[in-house]
């Protein structure tokens, strides 16, 4: 039975969600409104909300310091290669476990997630040494390499969910009027998973863009991205919130901004399956 | 021409037989409807003439050409499925012609084509709409129409009309009979529905856990089916069964009458029983018999019959209009 809804319900939850909302939001605005402020106001106590002396040369500093465009650059080419690579891989391997599945088909995906369970730290030393003995430390293609692999079973889960939605009658219509496999590919399959290939993409840049471990681990300055920039505020003289902010606030302008215009696929794909 | 011929027709998965044996001559032109219970193979069996299954053993051929190596969309035939299987991404007129374009047929022959088979089928408004923008029977439609527009030797459809409510079905039903008729392509149709089949089959074939009970035309397996399994899949409501030998007639293992071939006698006259439940439709009515050791009987009566529950009845079968089966099954030939 569909339950009534009164004006009273709905202006009581449409109260509730902009408070949820903003709570969720609120630590972002707190850094943006920091990375404005002096690094004394940013201390002040009580905390001053808007009226404090607005300034940006916390962020002239920042670049100045740390140069923000070379590590955005390493952020791009990491964050992008590593995406780009794992679509590689798993657009093949998701699409034949879909349609032509065998036995062991499940185990392998499990398997593979199963290997997202174990903490990364686990195999630190190793992987540190490998990288040190093959010179792959601090370089943009050591990094693309390790955050490719760390994110590839969630790629291949995520289009392997895909892939499974697309009705089998549909492509055996399309055997029946005459496609090869290449035209089903071109004319069928593909346009039908634009929508999970576009989702998939743009969650696995936004995980690669954030990933602080093996970052923060196995790059110093010349392959650094954002996080290592960010951390570098961080620093045993003392934390210097204004300057920290204001790098924050930089490292994560690009990607609000991606996430702002994809909302509509980022909420379908981290859905998918879950509401249908 | 759509001359369907299966011979020796096999189709196993691993150790699970499918279809065993299945032999059949489908005359150009004509339209066969494949019908059982779920299970029997009988989408298995469209599905092997369809290619999109190989067969385990056994020929295929159409027009006298084996083709069981032949891939589907070589076989010259076309398909109707279930769901519709329409390409989402694609207009009407995108769907229709997307069998003409894999051809490589030149453009205008396609925009000709389309717009003829869409014309037959009324979805001339609808060409540049998408699939979701249309009802269930309007899609329907686009599938037949995508099934047309490519002048197949036959038509293969899968329970098409499942997915659409009861009065529609009918209207569709009839549509579809009337295509084929006007169009005069060979129809091979499955449905686990007995009265699309009676309705629409020039030939019914009853298929069975893989097998083939019998194949003929529409009144010859109501009136003559070949075992019980027949002669209880077709008919509604179902033919009564009662043991031969409680009917008074010994070396009959089971003795079969359709409801509607049960007449209400006079008192001592035939079998008697009790009225469980009386049906009253108004056209018809029918009677749910407590006949004793007969068991349950079902009898159907034209009009309107003022009996009630627990009235006592007696029943008698129409003679000639007994089916006499032994203990296998198969019918005893007078």
């Amino acid at each position: 039975m569909a339950r009534k809804v009164t004006s009273r319900r709905v202006w009581v939850s449409t109260a509730a969600a902009w408070f949820f909302g903003f709570l969720i939001f609120l630590p972002i605005l707190w850094m943006v409104l920091t990375s404005f402020k002096t690094e004394l106001d940013a201390f002040a106590m009580p905390p001053k909300f808007l009226f404090f002396h607005w300034t940006t040369e916390n962020y002239a500093t920042v670049q100045e310091r740390s140069d923000y465009f070379h590590h955005a650059l390493n952020s791009i080419i990491v964050a992008g290669g590593s995406t780009l690579i794992a679509m590689l891989i798993a657009v093949p391997a998701a699409w034949s476990m879909a349609f032509a599945p065998t036995k062991r088909t499940k185990d392998i995906l499990f398997w593979m997630l199963s290997t997202k369970m174990m903490p990364p730290v686990g195999v630190l030393v190793p992987i540190y040494l490998i990288y040190r003995d093959f010179g792959l430390l601090d370089t943009r293609a050591g990094l693309v390499f390790i955050l490719c692999l760390g994110n590839l079973p969630i790629v291949v889960w995520m289009l392997f969910t895909y892939f499974k939605e697309i009705p089998k009658d549909i492509l055996e219509a399309a055997r029946m009027d005459g496609a090869t496999i290449g035209r089903e590919l071109v004319y069928v399959l593909t346009p039908m998973a634009v929508p999970g290939l576009a989702s998939t993409l743009l969650l696995n840049f936004i995980l690669a863009w954030n990933e602080a471990f093996w970052t923060l681990n196995l790059s110093t300055l010349d392959a650094a991205p954002l996080t290592v920039f960010i951390a570098s505020y961080s620093s045993p003289e003392g934390l210097f919130w204004a300057k920290l902010s204001a790098a924050s606030t930089l490292a994560i302008a690009p990607i609000i901004v991606l996430g702002w215009f994809t909302q509509r696929q980022l909420v379908r794909g981290l859905t998918f399956g879950a509401v249908k | 021409m759509g001359q369907i011929t299966l011979q020796r027709v096999r189709k196993s998965f691993g150790p699970v037989n499918i279809i065993k044996d299945a032999n059949l001559d489908i005359e150009n032109g004509s339209f066969v409807v494949f019908v059982g219970p779920s299970g029997c193979g009988k989408t298995t069996l469209l599905r092997l003439i369809a290619g999109l299954e190989d067969v385990t053993g056994g020929q295929i051929l159409i027009d006298g050409r084996n083709v069981v190596d032949v891939p589907p969309a070589k076989r010259g035939l076309s398909m109707v499925f279930q769901s519709y299987a329409l390409y989402p991404h694609m207009s009407v007129r995108g769907n229709i012609a997307f069998g003409l374009k894999m051809a490589g047929l030149p453009r205008p022959e396609i925009d000709k084509k389309v717009e003829a088979a869409a014309a037959t089928l009324n979805l001339t408004p609808y060409l540049d709409r998408k699939p979701r923008e249309l009802s269930g029977g309007q899609r329907q439609r686009v599938a037949i129409g995508r099934a047309i527009v490519r002048e197949p030797k036959a038509f293969l459809f899968d329970e098409p009309l499942s997915n659409l409510d009861a009065a529609l079905r009918v209207q569709m039903r009839l549509e579809v009979t009337k295509l084929q008729k006007q169009l005069g392509t060979t129809a091979i149709y499955v449905t686990h529905d007995q009265v699309e089949a009676m309705t629409m089959a020039d030939k019914i074939v009853v298929l069975n856990a893989g097998l083939i009970e019998q194949y003929g035309s529409p009144l010859e397996l109501y009136e003559h089916p070949a075992n019980i399994f027949v002669a209880g899949f077709i008919g509604s409501p179902k033919m009564n069964f009662v043991p031969g030998e409680a009917a008074g007639e010994p070396g009959v293992a089971t003795l079969g009458v359709r409801p509607e071939h049960l007449r209400i006698g006079k008192e001592g006259e035939g079998w008697p029983g009790t009225v469980s439940v009386a049906e009253h439709l108004g056209s018809d009515t029918f009677l749910y018999v407590d006949a004793g050791k007969l068991g349950m009987l079902t009898a159907r009566c034209i009009g309107e019959f003022n009996l009630k529950a627990g009235d006592r009845v007696w029943l008698s079968p129409e003679p000639g209009r007994l089916h006499r089966f032994d203990k296998e099954g198969g019918v005893i030939k007078a």
